[in-house]
């Protein structure tokens, strides 16, 4: 009873989650008329705005996961070596991005930081792209943080710092060379996780008015049929090598830590 | 007239067969242990009298009830379990009241149970408390409480010492075993700690590969195991090679020396055989009464306060012997020669 | 204590300073940037306080908007509860195959995240006016879902799609709760006569609670902030705030750029909210816990 009870459950949520897939899979292959094909794909691949806009999210996504990282991993380290009377007060922060809406969050930077402001950083594209990024990493800090800092709990680090500290290593020597190998696992499953984020970001982009993947979906969408499935089967194409890639460095971490 | 009765009781899961035609009659009050290595099925029994597995075949009877198809909740049984399976979110109080509430005992008479319950296991004034307030022992006190507090027909224990540091063991083992005769109640006892199942049971049964070895009191198990298994896993043994002299009178020699063991042996004259002893049966000097002395070589000493266990090499063996503490006397030292007294109707005899 | 060691008041200072970058960081880009929503939502024009933005939102049109998304934050937080609930618990206790778990984390957390303008699109694929599931009804059966009521780009139709991010999440923070629930607590309370709703009701339920309302206020506060997924779908003309923020944002369709501070600052309010009551219901609700 409870066991069919359990699969009738399980088997209409894997229902609906499959449908809106199949769903834009299949319209996805609808272009030319009575047959199947690739030409939706074929349209969107000699868009050169897409390839533009592809590589600017990548861009920023890579510039994203190297705030990110910059700041989480001595930050979390800190906070954990010295600092543990600051661990609510850092975790409410990070947490903070769940709560305020993104929309409300770049709504701020436009205000604050316009061309007439003590830092009018959307003056130009690269004070622009400089903020978005900021905008991202607020976006990824949640997921960032507890990556790192779960990373963290495993390892020694007050040990290890005293290691290193007595061979006469320096704080970049130890943060650098000691903890970021250390914890380049939960390091790589936030940096992933992050580039599937910005990826298919589109608020900030969109209000901050950058030419990123998100808004360019969006305005394909608006004006085209068949591109835009073909554009979702991407996108989460996307989301599942992030999610696929994070998984096999948490296995492969597995691994080594199993035979080391 | 037994309480609680098993026949024939058989578990398989898949291709393994846990338990294997078990029968077993309690009397109603009475204290069993089921004692046996990991693995040997004892757990399963207690499960399959809980309720948490069905038998694949085989009958449960409790009070004349056959009990086999019932579920859990309607089979009025107390159990403990290893560890932490107090209720987190309930204080002490709540947690002892679980059973009568869920069976709709009115407030007022739930509320005298749980003092009581709570006067019983000596934690009246803990009653507010949530479990994580508590040591590893009040927590299986406040679980043997909730356990009790229902009036179970039958107590079931699931090895419910084995998480504690051994001081509190030995102390709750003592007061589960008053609180259990007071009561009165058929209690089951699952451990793999023979010293534990020993000094707690009315009566052991020894459990390997899923069958009963032997079902005895205390010391009928140990002094007279009924399989080679029994004798190995419940206290020590020192085996001596002996040379048959007259198997008809049981007598053996030993270093030159003659031991009459206490049953004729169907060997013939000049054959080898192994005989049992425990460490208590072997006596160190000459000044006990027995029927050989031999010389042997102390190789280790472990003082263990009242008691002393030597190991020495005896008649081309290691054995082990245990000999009381005298403050006018210390223990001998390695490399020591000394006399071992020993006699042949202390052997213990081993089939299978 | 008249000789306190002086190293550690010296020291601490210095300690505070490891923690500048990160401080920097979000002060600039999270508290000054919210702040200044919340300043201006209390400012005119000229720069004076006022209560005067939170008047002039209170418009039918507003109120309407803050209602149909907080009705729609519920729902998808309600409903994505209880699916992910159900299918979780489906996994965990319902005796499925263990295989099936492996992939339905991993499933979930590419769900959760697929969220935005793809999804809208994967949906108008499926339950739009030419959708794959659209149109099957209509030819295999004659079941018409517009004529029947059924409008992908209505509220209803936001609650479908959201739920699929919603759900996952809420499959992927139970789940680990659902098996921190031991054996021990379920057959200790079938021994003592309990049924399994007594256990679920008396024992389970309560245990789960923090997790359940946690997680609920974290899908709340994911529907009430999404803009992507609704825009993508249904485009500047759906009344629900954060649309309409967007629209205001991008050409201050209020007309009054105040106004915009005020309606964020209710956005704000809202989700703050929700999480101020989840915590406060989760510190009466673990008592037990160290």
């Amino acid at each position: 009873m409870t066991r069919f009870l359990a699969w009738g459950i399980f088997l209409l949520g894997c229902l609906y989650f499959l449908l809106p897939l199949v769903g834009m899979g299949e319209f996805s292959l609808r272009m030319r008329r009575g047959e199947y094909s690739l030409d939706a794909y074929r349209v969107v691949f000699a868009d050169p705005r897409f390839w533009d806009t592809f590589g600017y999210s990548l861009m920023l996504a890579a510039a994203t996961i190297i705030v990110g990282i910059v700041l989480v991993v001595p930050t979390a380290y800190w906070v954990r070596l010295r600092l543990p009377q600051a661990r609510p007060f850092v975790e409410f922060i990070t947490l903070l991005p769940l709560v305020i809406p993104a929309i409300v969050v770049v709504f701020g930077y436009i205000r604050l930081y316009n061309t007439s402001s003590f830092l009018p950083l959307t003056g130009s594209a690269l004070g622009t792209d400089f903020l978005l990024t900021m905008g991202y990493a607020t976006l990824a800090l949640p997921y960032m943080y507890r990556s790192v800092d779960t990373g963290l709990r495993t390892i020694d680090v007050a040990t290890l710092t005293e290691a290193a500290q007595s061979l006469g290593a320096g704080w970049f020597t130890i943060l650098g060379k000691i903890i970021l190998p250390n914890v380049m696992v939960a390091v790589l499953s936030g940096a992933f996780l992050t580039l599937a984020i910005v990826m298919g970001e589109f608020t900030m982009a969109a209000l901050l008015n950058r030419p990123a993947f998100g808004p360019y979906m969006q305005l394909l969408g608006a004006n085209r049929a068949y591109e835009p499935p073909a554009l979702a089967v991407i996108a989460f194409a996307i989301t599942w090598g992030c999610m696929g890639l994070m998984q096999l460095v948490t296995r492969f971490a597995k691994h080594e830590r199993a035979k080391g | 007239m037994s309480y609680l009765r098993l026949t024939h009781l058989e578990k398989t899961f898949g291709q393994n067969r846990v338990v294997k035609d078990f029968t077993l009659s309690v009397d109603k009050g009475e204290f069993i242990s089921l004692l046996g290595p990991s693995g040997c099925g004892k757990t399963t029994v207690l499960r399959m009298v809980a309720g948490f597995e069905t038998p694949t075949s085989g009958e449960i009877t409790i009070d004349g009830q056959d009990v086999t198809g019932l579920k859990p909740n309607g089979r009025n049984i107390g159990m403990m379990f290893q560890a932490y399976a107090l209720f987190p979110n309930l204080t002490v109080a709540e947690n002892v009241a679980f059973g009568l509430k869920v069976k709709g005992v009115p407030r007022p008479e739930r509320e005298a149970r749980v003092a009581e319950m709570l006067t019983l296991i000596g934690l009246s004034d803990l009653g507010g408390r949530f479990p994580f307030q508590l040591s590893g022992g009040q927590q299986q006190r406040v679980a043997l409480a909730r356990a009790l507090a229902p009036r179970p027909r039958v107590l079931l224990l699931d090895e419910p010492l084995s998480a504690l540091d051994a001081k509190v063991r030995v102390s709750l083992r003592n007061e589960i075993r008053a609180i259990q005769q007071e009561l009165g109640i058929t209690t089951i006892f699952v451990t793999h700690d023979q010293e534990e199942a020993m000094s707690i049971s009315d009566r052991i049964v020894v459990m390997n590969g899923g069958i009963a070895d032997q079902v005895g009191a205390p010391f009928e198990i140990y002094n007279r195991p009924a399989t080679r298994f029994v004798a190995n896993f419940v206290g020590t043994l020192n085996t001596l090679d002996v040379t048959v002299q007259d198997p008809a009178a049981g007598r053996v020699s030993l270093e030159g020396q003659t031991l009459t063991l206490p049953e004729p042996l169907d060997l013939a004259r000049g054959e080898q055989l192994s005989i049992a002893l425990r460490p208590e049966a072997l006596h160190l000097g000459r000044d006990h009464p027995g029927e050989a002395v031999l010389s042997a070589t102390i190789t280790e000493v472990h003082f263990m306060g009242s008691v002393i266990r030597l190991s020495a090499q005896m008649a081309g063996a290691k054995v082990s012997l245990d000999t009381f503490n005298r403050p006018d006397q210390p223990p001998p030292k390695p490399g020591q020669a000394v006399e071992i007294t020993l006699s042949g109707r202390d052997a213990i005899h081993l089939q299978g | 204590m008249p000789s306190a060691p002086k190293g550690p008041r010296l020291r601490l200072p210095v300690e505070w300073l490891g923690l500048l970058p990160f401080a920097a960081f979000a002060v600039l880009f999270l508290i000054l940037p919210t702040m200044r929503i919340v300043i201006g939502a209390f400012q005119s024009p000229d720069g004076g306080f006022t209560f005067q933005n939170f008047i002039d939102l209170n418009t039918a049109s507003n109120r309407n908007a803050y209602w149909t998304s907080i009705r729609l934050s519920f729902m998808t937080a309600l409903l994505g509860c209880a699916v992910g609930f159900g299918m979780a618990a489906a996994v965990v206790f319902g005796g499925l195959p263990k295989a099936i778990r492996g992939p339905l984390m991993t499933f979930s957390g590419v769900a959760s995240n697929f969220a935005g303008v793809p999804l809208a699109f994967a949906f108008i694929a499926t339950l739009g006016p030419v959708g794959l599931i659209t149109v099957w009804l209509r030819s295999e059966f004659g079941i018409n879902l517009r004529a029947m009521g059924f409008n992908l780009l209505s509220y209803w139709g936001l609650v479908i799609t959201y739920l699929f991010f919603q759900i996952p999440l809420m499959i992927l923070i139970i789940t680990p709760a659902l098996d921190g629930l031991k054996r021990e607590w379920r057959e200790a309370a079938a021994v003592l006569g309990a049924t399994g709703l007594q256990y679920w009701r008396m024992v389970a339920l309560p245990i789960l609670f923090p997790s359940l309302l946690g997680t609920f206020a974290l899908l709340f506060a994911n529907a009430f902030g999404a803009v992507a997924t609704a825009f993508a779908l249904t485009g500047p003309q759906l009344n629900i705030v954060p649309i309409k923020l967007f629209a205001q944002i991008r050409g201050d369709v209020l007309g009054n750029p105040n106004l915009g501070y005020a309606l964020a600052f209710g956005m704000i309010v809202i989700t703050a909210a929700a999480n101020f009551l989840y915590i406060w219901l989760r510190v009466r609700s673990e008592r037990w816990l160290k």
